[in-house]
């Protein structure tokens, strides 16, 4: 279909509910990689989830929109505690399984990546 | 500057500071014991201008459309007029019925209530002494029963605990304010297991939670961790091994970090829970008490596999002496 063309991958994806159901499979695997937890230490988990939530949401190509000076702001305190791009890579890396556990299409992963690549040197405060 | 009107008067907002905060530092009056947006103690009412969501996050719906808010979680913007008034609408008179103990430092607090109280087993309310002095507890009691109940610890030094201990006598007044708090039971999935975890008073909401499961008809297990730290910091135990006996599916599990007998498992809490239910994938958990512990259980929970929305907690936040951690108040 040529629509389809046009369709974010976010809606590709399913929309909210997609995001709702990714969101704890990727939380959960940030929160239990030892080399990024202590970034996310903040003791609401409710408020963390709906970041990761609008971090999917974003990387997706969903109604959520930061511009590059929020991500700056938004991880500056964390890039003064030395996030660097191991973590980011690690973070990456957390998504692409999340996507690939949950039955997303190689091709879609792809794209999903490269727009959270893109956020590279905005998270990294570069 | 922001500004605030109470009883006719107007006070100033420190650039970031909480209403709350602006009104105690200018001597006003406010009950209030959390400080981080928790306890609900703080409740007022803007009559005129309006206040931040981030100061009704947890408020029911109907407390928000008539405009309560928790003021120190309210941090309003530069250039904001607000009136204010207290929340004494919302208290209920009531007196204390009995007090005895359950333990050598856990005190069951009885209390009627002049009008009824709407709840849920597992909610808490403020409870408001006549000089002001607010503190929560959680209920232990079921809606149906005559009274409410509720579990103290007595803390040396507590401000409210210690009157209830040493001063309270029955027939003393006092008002409550609630209820408030998420952690209840809601009946649905009659099958799913259930895992209700806490330490000290915090198994005060998990007794109210625990039978109103089983009233309820509950039928997939329901797992209760109960921990403290030596054996005397138990209580209820032969109430709770009685309540297994007549409902197979019910199953008590104290435990403590020292002294553990044939009966007490010996252990920290977590490692208890995980050897006993290695995979709760699918369950509802309810966790309160002591803030640190609660709030890592229920990380670690997630982790094994528990969803967020079927992961209820009450952390007993301890009150903020005046002064304190004004700055970072609110920032959970
Ligand atoms: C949602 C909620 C539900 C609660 N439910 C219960 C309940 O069911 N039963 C119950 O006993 N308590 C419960 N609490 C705690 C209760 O509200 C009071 O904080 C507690 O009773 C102490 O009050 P106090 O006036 O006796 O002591 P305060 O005069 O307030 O405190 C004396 C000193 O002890 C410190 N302190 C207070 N609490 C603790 C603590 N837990 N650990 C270490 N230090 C502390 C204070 O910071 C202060 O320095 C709950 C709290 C919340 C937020
Ligand atoms: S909620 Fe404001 S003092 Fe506890």
């Amino acid at each position: 279909m040529s629509v389809t063309a046009e369709k974010s991958v976010y809606e590709q994806l399913g929309g909210e509910p997609a995001m709702a159901a990714a969101v704890e499979v990727f939380y959960r695997k940030v929160l239990a990689d030892d080399h990024i937890s202590h970034f996310f230490e903040d003791v609401d988990m409710e408020r963390q989830a709906a970041k990761q939530k609008a971090f999917l949401t974003m990387v997706t190509g969903g109604p959520v929109h930061y511009s590059g000076k929020d991500m700056r702001a938004g991880h500056a305190p964390l890039v003064k505690r030395g996030l660097n791009d191991s973590h980011f890579d690690a973070v990456a890396g957390h998504l692409k399984a999340t996507l690939e556990e949950l039955g997303v299409a190689a091709p879609l992963v792809a794209k999903v990546l490269t727009i959270a690549e893109s956020a590279r040197a905005d998270v990294l405060g570069r | 500057m922001a500004k605030v009107k109470h009883e006719s008067d107007w006070y100033p907002l420190e650039s970031g500071e909480s209403v709350l905060d602006a009104l105690l530092r200018q001597g006003v009056s406010i009950p209030n014991a959390c400080r981080a947006g928790a306890c609900q103690s703080c409740l007022m009412r803007a009559v005129a201008g309006t206040v931040p969501e981030a100061a009704q996050v947890g408020l029911k719906d109907t407390l928000r459309a008539q405009g309560y808010f928790l003021a120190c979680a309210c941090r309003p913007p530069e250039g904001t007029l607000l009136e204010v008034t207290g929340a004494e609408a919302l208290r209920i008179p009531a007196r204390i019925q009995a007090l005895s103990w359950l333990s050598t430092s856990v005190l069951r607090v009885r209390l009627v209530t002049d009008s009824p109280l709407a709840y849920h087993a597992g909610q808490y309310l403020s409870l408001v002494r006549e000089d002001g002095l607010t503190r929560s507890y959680s209920l232990a009691s079921l809606p149906h029963e005559d009274a409410l109940e509720l579990h103290v610890r007595l803390l040396p030094g507590g401000a409210m605990s210690g009157w209830l201990a040493h001063d309270a006598r029955p027939g003393d007044r006092l008002q409550v304010q609630g209820p408030a708090g998420s952690c209840f039971y809601v009946p649905g999935r009659p099958e799913q297991p259930l895992l209700l975890a806490g330490t000290g008073t915090g198994l005060a909401p998990l007794y109210g939670i625990v039978r109103d499961a089983l009233a309820a008809g509950h039928a997939g297990p329901i797992w209760l961790f109960h921990g403290a730290r030596t054996p005397e910091g138990l209580y209820l135990t032969s109430e709770l091994r009685a309540l297994a006996e007549q409902h197979p599916q019910f199953r008590y599990r104290p435990g403590v970090l020292e002294g553990g007998t044939r009966d007490v498992a010996e252990g920290a809490l977590d490692a208890l829970i995980r050897a006993e239910c290695p995979k709760p994938l699918g369950w509802r958990a309810w966790l309160c008490g002591d803030g640190p512990l609660v709030l890592s259980l229920r990380k670690k929970l997630f982790l094994a596999g528990l969803s967020l929305k079927d992961l209820h907690t009450d952390a007993f936040l301890p009150s903020v002496p005046q002064g304190q951690r004004t700055s970072d108040a609110g920032a959970r």
